[in-house]
């Protein structure tokens, strides 16, 4: 059939199916306390479970949001009719009080800049498709979420270029790499439209610095493009220093009501910071009424929920519980963080300082046989076949310098963590690496990127598939039936 | 508020500032009158009477008591032991459960003359979602879709908005009750290929919306043929079909497959939804599916932008499991639309106007031809804004259905009391006299 993806074809080379082999060896044998103590780990989802036990007496206490009513009175009916593509307002009043929280209040949004969809992966797409054309690019800053490889680019046509970013400052936003991102997208003849940052950081577990966001502010201004803020994690930020919005910045340098304030917009969820992905929960704020126009529109494509947005309208609005379960939230990622953190470093294994976010960004190039992605590969494979722990490899979140692993740590019990932590000692010791100094690897650097391990995008890594056939009780006669291009590109080639 | 900017907006996409989003048609214009002026049984009498909106209202009782007697469909059961589970679970193979619910409950709409296996079923956010994946996935930019007319004025924008895919009209009109003809296909086929159009795919309502009436058994014969010839998808959009009056009326272009062994199966997709049929449109629920592995596949993929709310489908999941609850529901909802149309049907006949015959939906497709100053789309606009400003009522006029023949307009039922449409009849029946005697 003309349909098969690249992801096909390239399952020939047999490196890129490790990326599938992660996620299906764990689907095959999840780690259970109980049931299957020898099962593998999964420390690749960027999950938060540690605070749903604080939500549920929530729900149990507050019975007419659970039970669409409103006094004591159903409003089942309203709220069954309610397809409003400007959202109910009353969620997103209570939305934007709970970002300007997060933001310890030093930026306020205003609800009718703010666009529900159904999840931050609905909003970015939507996002590109307002401002940009097909074959247009966007700039972004590796290593980066390997979704957007999918999300940014696959219906929209719309191309990544990105802004290579190295351990030698801390995987920092430096003004050289974007001015290098934008010439490289002119030689290829693409037109950028703007930079897209996950502010903080995935998946390096790090808040942005003021002087970073200055450059690019001053980036985007310069050039009259647009800048998306994607600030999923920000309700995760842990320890100082402490989260600081592009808007914050904007505003303190007094760029509110200019050109460059339209041009700059965020992206939020619910998904990271409350834990609940299930739900679908997404937002763009822009303060440019024309994208919040066309992003309304195109929300009809993929509207929350209103039985969601009642639930969370009322959740939101107990401003006692929410600060509540901010502070336990903040509390318990940051000792899930420091145990993950200290027990590597036991393992003689250092993690990228971080504040935020719901994982590590672990360095393990002095594990590598040699400074080479495909050194990397072997190295994530053993990790997931003989330590049992599935974790991202950073070639799949298009890092430049191999031997750096994204590890999540909030999906898990501190049991669970421990146990993890342990096998990854066990391990280091059996292959008995010593750690090379920081001279060493400089000295060993050379840009050995493997084409296909990056046209290999993640859009297989981040797919919960297992990527059986479908079983189905019906055999039809296969014949050629044409899809459309956006359908055999599953992932177009960087 | 931003101050106006008269240059063109720079940095924005064309789609972004394109006007493909159809919002300007006066199909959205009317609902534009009805916000400003909305009628109310009690506080605003002489308001607009919403006509336009096609929403299902006669049934919300029965779903009220489902849910009063079942609170563990909104609740988890107590103590909220699945609520965890639920939150978290974000798959886009979605809930199992649902999956298998909705199966049983487009079988059971069926009278079991089809069966639908629950891994075909691919969940989105609305059908609005479900055929813009679709045509993502059947169709590339610049091609086409051939649908009959009239049709749903928001596929303009579902289809063609963001996709950059053409629609090209399949003529039909009121010499044959507006089904669809072999020769209308060709014609319609031929003249994409006039234009440089790649057909890709044909795109049947069933029951149709704006007609209120099935697709006849022949006619789905010759569409599938017709779709295998030119060797194209067929899309069928079947939101409507638990809205039918009658259960055996409705012919699913799966039973059509059926009684043909699958032949030919993979070249179709049906897409489904609860917000006509439950009543439920904020609640996002949308299905496609596919006899097509690598449709099902894809599509479930591109899902991923469009999921349904896990709370949503744990909900539904429990409600139409629930073979007493939906049997029940089906069987009276039903009863209730047919006895409504009978209504609507009686009112506007006794005020001198003809509807097409009709056995399905929430609305009626309207004759005002005969009113009209001159057969003209500027006639049938003049008297729509007349109805709307004068008789103070909200219907859609087929020019935003895209008819080719002028006068008819969709007229909703279902979307109101009892007593609000004997109101409006009362009111058209006036305004049908002070014609008269003009």
């Amino acid at each position: 059939m003309g349909l098969l993806s690249r992801k096909a074809t390239c399952n020939t080379h047999g490196q890129d199916s490790s990326y599938f082999l992660g996620w299906q060896e764990y689907e095959k044998n999840p780690y259970n306390e109980v049931n299957n103590p020898n099962g593998i780990i999964q420390m690749g989802l960027a999950e938060n479970q540690l605070c749903l036990d604080l939500l549920e007496p929530w729900l149990m206490k507050n019975p007419d949001a659970l039970g669409l009513k409103r006094d004591g009175i159903s409003i089942f009916k309203e709220l069954a009719l309610f397809q409003d593509y400007n959202g109910f307002p009353a969620f997103k009043r209570a939305l934007v009080d709970f970002m300007g929280e997060i933001r310890g209040n030093k930026v306020s949004f205003d609800p009718n800049h703010v666009v529900l969809t159904a999840g931050a992966t609905s909003a970015n797409e939507t996002l590109m498709f307002c401002l940009a054309d097909q074959g247009d690019a966007f700039l972004l800053p590796t290593p980066y979420y390997p979704g957007f490889d999918r999300d940014l680019r696959w219906r929209t046509g719309v191309e990544i270029v990105p802004i290579h970013c190295t351990s030698s400052n801390g995987f920092k936003v430096t003004l050289p790499a974007i001015e290098q991102a934008y010439r490289q997208a002119q030689k290829r003849k693409l037109r950028v439209k703007g930079v897209l940052i996950t502010n903080p950081s995935n998946p390096l577990g790090t808040t942005m610095a003021r002087d970073e966001l200055d450059l690019l502010i001053n980036f985007i201004e310069d050039r009259q493009i647009h800048l998306i803020s994607d600030e999923i994690y920000s309700g995760t930020v842990f320890t100082s220093p402490s989260f600081v919005s592009v808007m914050e910045v904007l505003k303190d340098r007094n760029l509110d009501q200019t050109q460059v304030w339209e041009r700059v917009h965020i992206v939020y969820s619910l998904s990271k910071d409350l834990g609940l992905p299930g739900f679908r929960v997404g937002a763009i704020y822009s303060n440019d009424p024309v994208v919040v126009s066309a992003a309304t529109k195109m929300s009809s494509f993929g509207l929350v929920s209103s039985q969601t947005q009642y639930l969370l309208s009322a959740m939101l609005l107990d401003k006692k519980f929410t600060k509540e379960y901010m502070s336990e939230n903040h509390k318990r990622l940051q000792k899930q963080q420091k145990d993950l953190v200290s027990g590597l470093e036991k393992a003689g294994i250092r993690c990228l300082d971080s504040n935020a976010g719901l994982f590590c960004w672990v360095d393990m190039r002095h594990l590598l046989k040699s400074n080479t992605f495909e050194a990397e590969m072997e190295l994530w494979q053993k990790i997931v076949y003989h330590v049992k722990i599935n974790i991202s490899p950073g070639s799949s979140c298009h890092c430049i310098e191999p031997g750096w692993f994204r590890v999540c740590f909030a999906n898990m019990s501190e049991s669970t963590l421990k146990l993890a932590i342990q096998r990854l000692k066990s391990f280091v010791s059996s292959i008995g690496m010593k750690s090379q100094s920081h001279q060493e690897l400089k000295s060993l650097r050379r840009k050995a990127r493997n084409n296909w391990v990056f046209r290999h995008s993640l859009q297989s890594f981040y797919d919960r598939e297992q990527d059986t056939t479908t079983k189905v009780s019906f055999s039809y006669r296969p014949h050629f039936m044409s899809l459309s291009n956006i359908a055999a590109t599953l992932d177009a080639a960087a | 508020m931003a101050i106006e900017i008269e240059q063109p907006r720079v940095g924005l996409s064309k789609v972004a500032v394109s006007k493909t989003h159809g919002e300007d048609s006066p199909y959205f214009a009317g609902w534009k009158a009805y916000d400003e002026n909305p009628y109310h049984e009690t506080s605003n009498q002489s308001g607009v009477i919403q006509m336009g909106l096609a929403e299902n209202q006669v049934s919300f009782d029965l779903l009220e008591k489902y849910l009063e007697e079942h609170s563990e469909a909104s609740s988890w059961g107590k103590g909220a032991p699945g609520f965890r589970e639920n939150a978290l679970f974000q798959d886009y193979h979605g809930l199992k459960s649902f999956r298998q619910a909705m199966a049983s409950f487009m079988e059971q709409i069926r009278g079991g003359r089809a069966k639908f296996d629950p891994d075909r079923i691919v969940l989105t956010a609305g059908a609005t979602a479900a055929n813009e994946l679709l045509t993502f996935i059947l169709a590339d930019p610049g091609d086409a879709l051939l649908i009959p007319t009239p049709y749903y004025p928001g596929f303009d924008r579902d289809l063609r908005w963001r996709t950059g895919v053409n629609i090209v009209p399949i003529h039909c009109d009121s010499s044959n009750n507006f089904q669809i003809t072999p020769e209308a296909m060709e014609a319609a086929y031929q003249s994409a290929e006039s234009m440089n159009l790649k057909v890709r795919g044909i795109l049947i309502t069933n029951p149709s919306n704006p007609l209120g009436a099935t697709i006849q058994r022949s006619a789905l014969e010759q569409i599938l043929d017709f779709a295998v010839n030119k060797n194209i998808h067929l899309v069928s959009d079947e939101i409507y079909s638990g809205s039918t009056f009658s259960s055996s009326e409705f012919i699913s272009i799966a039973e059509i497959l059926e009684t043909r062994g699958y032949k030919d199966a993979e070249r179709v997709h049906i897409v489904y939804s609860l917000s006509k049929d439950l009543g439920l449109p904020g609640f996002r629920v949308g299905t496609i599916y596919s006899y097509n592995d690598q449709v099902v596949t894809t599509a479930r993929r591109m899902s991923s932008f469009t999921l349904i709310s896990s709370q949503t489908q744990h909900l539904l999941a429990c409600m139409l499991s629930n073979k007493e609850f939906s049997e029940n529901y089906i069987k009276t909802n039903r009863e209730r639309l047919s006895k409504r149309y009978d209504m609507i049907i009686k009112g506007l006949k006794k005020a001198g106007i003809e509807c097409l015959k009709g056995n399905a939906g929430l609305f009626c497709w309207m004759n005002l031809s005969p009113l009209l100053e001159k057969p003209t789309r500027e006639s049938e606009l003049a008297l729509w804004k007349v109805i709307l400003n004068e008789v103070k009522l909200n219907i859609s006029p087929g020019s935003s259905c895209h008819c080719s023949e002028p006068g008819w307009f969709r007229v909703c039922f279902a979307n109101m009391s009892e007593q609000t449409l004997e109101i409006a009849l009362e009111r058209i029946r006036k305004f049908m006299e002070q014609r008269k005697r003009n």
